[in-house]
């Protein structure tokens, strides 16, 4: 491959990559990211390959995309230019869809998207709900790019923005207009961006990193995956220019192992940048030289803090250190380093192509910009979503995401991951920013949304985050390492009925220690699904103790399964079907369960035709 | 040379000092467990905390990892601090109860009751001994093994150590196992023997004779609260 020399030679050859594009050419974009392989995308993949060879149209080609965000109905699949979005494909529609769609020009019915609102079949991407909804800015590229292909990336005009800044901007020109769009960091705390990079550019020493943080690690949250391994170069980007404006030689991403796709998908963008002199020496002919490294974590969720990712980069256990020094002071081997995340460095290209100005339009007055949440839990449309920061919680959860499925209520949002919060449905109307969040005791976090509907105990979802956080604390720290086992204790004791009203008193005091006087970020918002629950679910924690009662029937400790003699025809299916044989009864008589030998597993009540078993 | 309030008494302290030096320097407590002037800041134990900043930007930091800076204002013991400084207390009581480093500490700030069950573990992890072997006997024998509540001490492979010199540093500095406390049954886990003694020092000599700094046997915090003060709160 030819190396690109400068700026005219950086627009010469996307000009050489768009000449051998028809712009009117058929082609079929197909997501392979982690969750559409997970449903079978592969599969289709070859067989669609296989189908058109048979009909010989050789001119379609099916692209392997990244993924566009609507997880829910993977495997997704556009065919362009017309846009018709197909949903569900399995590897036995291949042959139906060359024949009467690529063929025939015909839109398949079955596998077009349904909404399940108002039963109108939507054949365009573009008009369905769920996308028509969002402001897809970052999103929007990933089903338009191969992953592996940097022609791809050109193509859509990649990499024009580090023509941009290298061809005629001052590091500080690039700060101060990545200062002025206010780009906040994408990561959790919500830093604004511009300021980390003066801080780190005006540190004193001559070696600097970059550092991109690509250690997702909370449960159902999965966007930087998705940009990562959807559109790799978008990140590289981003970097470059960072490093440009701050001063650094040398990067790194830091992604973790359990991401085998954004691994190799960043690994081949960063060999494909360097073949073509984006990466290396004397990039665009300046005088700025500057190479990434792929480091991969090794699967603790504690290393996505910064001060831990720094300690595991060097080799050292993934363990935190106090701040100050910050990062931006003392960092990698004790230089200046710059950390941002993934989706942070995704959104410096656009900054720089569009400008500031119009960066800074869209978003609250606070929060400039988009940001992609993982909707996931109790809700019709999982999948990734990108809206500006300000959206109302509301418009999120039922404009994009459909709402609550079923008969069911919406109960409570748990925002920002494990150590975020929860917003309760009465304050469901938030705009969720930095700021508007942070009111009601929740954190933006890297953007997981788990939607939870009336069938969900509030106390067992603070027990089962404690417990998440009470295996991956470092245990560097007295309050985090104790504190979080004791915490957990606490609400364990609730959720069994053991727990008296001193021992709520208790929970609330030490949660507010755990808080207050933790070192860092993991163990500081350790305590938030206890006391926002506590906050806004306390009838909740009493009912568990004074009455020893679980409304929603999940603490196993408080529920009894029983046995309604007037339906109870006697079958005996139930008590086939009980593990620890608590059923009895005579044929064709009303059976009982027997509530000592009862584990409470449901079994009966799944079993039951009649509907006769009931919990309580 | 920067300017800081600490407890409202303007101070000077050199650059680079960390709050906690400069606290030790003009004479004002700072209880500490993981620390010691020769070994690098850990930050681990959490019971060095001191409030910084004023109104709502006041935070706890520890004092022996933050920097003195110019204006900084610093407080000790607030209700904040002890509040946090006693949950620390209590938190490592019901982990390791037979260290009389940590009993003296519950009776000096007054914790009377450990909430939690008891573990009888014999470590509180607060890492002197890795760091004084590393740091000081150049041996780096001993280090942290798993993390969180699995978290111990040991050497690698759990094997016996070839770069061990049998120095002894890893005992000597100990806050647990050099110094261990007879007092409590297992029951309760608080000995609480100086704050529940009848002050003789008190009584026949007034405080002139005791041997203890003032505020170290928990006698004369008791008394003080008794006289309307408030346990140094």
């Amino acid at each position: 491959m030819m190396k690109i020399r400068d700026t005219s030679e950086l627009e010469k050859y996307r000009k050489n990559v768009l000449e051998h594009r028809d712009a009117g050419h058929r082609w079929i974009s197909l997501c392979v990211g982690t969750g559409c392989i997970a449903t079978g995308a592969g599969r289709v993949a070859a067989a669609l390959r296989r189908e058109l060879e048979k009909a010989n149209l050789k001119d379609v080609q099916v692209k392997e995309t990244g993924c566009p965000g609507f997880c829910e109905r993977g495997p997704l699949m556009v065919i362009h230019p017309q846009g018709i979005l197909y949903q569900n494909v399995k590897p036995e529609n291949a042959a139906d869809i060359v024949k009467r769609t690529l063929k025939g020009g015909e839109v398949i019915s079955e596998l077009v998207y349904v909404d399940p609102s108002t039963d109108q079949h939507i054949e365009l991407e573009k008009d369905i709900p769920f996308y028509s909804k969002q402001k897809r800015l970052i999103l929007s590229n990933n089903p338009l790019v191969d992953p592996t292909s940097v022609e791809d990336y050109f193509a859509i005009g990649g990499y024009a923005a580090l023509g941009k800044a290298l061809g005629g901007m001052t590091p500080a020109q690039v700060i101060e207009e990545v200062k002025k769009a206010g780009l906040r960091g994408r990561g959790g705390a919500g830093f604004p961006t511009g300021v980390k990079w003066e801080t780190t550019r005006r540190a004193h020493g001559r070696v600097k990193y970059v550092v991109c943080n690509a250690d997702e690690g909370d449960p159902g949250a999965f966007m930087n995956r998705s940009v990562l391994e959807g559109n790799p170069h978008s990140v590289l980007e981003g970097m470059i220019i960072g490093a440009f404006a701050i001063g650094a030689r040398e990067g790194y991403i830091y992604v973790r192992n359990e991401y085998p796709l954004a691994v190799k998908n960043a690994t081949l963008a960063v060999q494909k940048a360097r073949e073509l002199g984006l990466l290396g020496t004397s990039i665009l002919g300046s005088h700025f030289d500057f190479d990434i490294n792929i480091v991969r974590g090794a699967g603790a969720f504690v290393c996505g803090e910064e001060t831990a990712l720094m300690a595991s980069i060097e080799g050292k256990k993934g363990v935190p250190r106090q701040r100050p020094p910050f990062p931006s002071q003392e960092g990698l081997w004790g230089r200046p380093t710059n950390i941002n995340n993934v989706e942070t460095w995704a959104n410096v290209p656009l900054i720089i192509n569009k400008g500031a100005e119009w960066y800074s339009t869209i978003g609250s007055p606070s929060s400039k910009g988009t940001k992609i949440f993982a909707l996931v839990g109790k809700i019709r449309n999982t999948g990734l979503v990108e809206v500006p920061l300000g959206t109302k919680l509301s418009d999120i959860i039922y404009g994009i995401g459909g709402g609550v499925p079923g008969e069911r209520k919406l109960k409570a949002v748990q925002c920002g991951g494990p150590s975020g919060g929860m917003i309760s449905a009465e304050h469901i109307d938030v705009p969720v920013d930095y700021e508007g969040l942070k009111k009601y005791g929740a954190m933006m976090g890297s953007g997981g949304l788990v939607v939870m509907d009336d069938s969900t105990c509030m106390v067992d979802i603070a027990n089962y985050f404690l417990k998440f956080l009470l295996e991956e604390s470092c245990g560097k720290c007295t309050t985090c390492r104790e504190g979080i086992e004791r915490m957990h204790e606490l609400v364990t004791k609730i959720t069994e009925g053991k727990a008296t009203m001193d021992d709520l008193g208790l929970l609330e005091e030490l949660a507010t220690v755990v808080q207050d006087s933790t070192m860092c970020g993991l163990g500081n918002t350790a305590p938030n699904p206890v006391l926002t629950t506590l906050r806004y679910f306390r009838p909740e924690y009493e009912e568990h103790i004074k009455q020893k009662r679980c409304q929603a029937g999940v603490c196993r400790a408080l529920i009894t399964y029983w046995i309604d003699p007037k339906k109870c025809t006697g079958c005996g299916a139930c008590a086939k079907k009980c593990p620890e044989e608590a059923i009895s009864g005579r044929k064709k008589e009303a059976h009982t369960i027997d509530a000592k030998k009862c584990i409470r597993c449901g079994v009966c009540q799944a079993t039951c035709k009649f509907g006769a078993v009931w919990r309580r | 040379m920067v300017n800081l309030k600490i407890n409202d008494m303007d101070v000077m302290a050199e650059e680079g000092q960390t709050v906690l030096e400069a606290c030790q320097f003009y004479g004002i407590d700072v209880p500490t467990l993981c620390y010691n002037e020769g070994l690098s800041p850990y930050g681990g134990c959490r019971l060095c905390v001191v409030e910084i900043g004023e109104g709502r930007s006041a935070k706890l930091v520890t004092s022996c990892t933050y920097p003195v800076s110019e204006g900084l204002v610093v407080r000790t013991r607030t209700r904040r601090v002890d509040r946090a400084r006693r949950m620390v207390i209590e938190l490592l009581l019901a982990r390791c109860h037979t260290s009389k480093t940590l009993q003296d500490l519950a009776s000096q700030y007054g914790v009377e009751k450990v909430r939690f069950s008891l573990k009888n573990d014999d470590c509180i992890l607060c890492g002197l001994c890795v760091r004084m072997c590393k740091e000081q006997m150049m041996a780096d024998a001993i280090g942290f093994v798993d993390r969180g509540k699995d978290m111990k001490i040991t050497t690698p492979y759990n094997a016996k150590s070839d770069v061990c010199r049998r120095c002894g540093g890893c005992m000597y500095i100990c806050p647990v196992c050099s110094a261990r406390c007879q007092g409590p049954d297992t029951k309760d886990a608080l000995c609480n023997g100086c704050l529940n003694m009848q002050p003789t020092c008190l009584e026949s000599y007034d405080d002139a004779q005791c041997f203890m700094s003032e505020g170290n046997c928990g006698t004369c915090v008791r008394e003080k609260a008794k006289e309307g003060g408030n346990k140094g709160v």
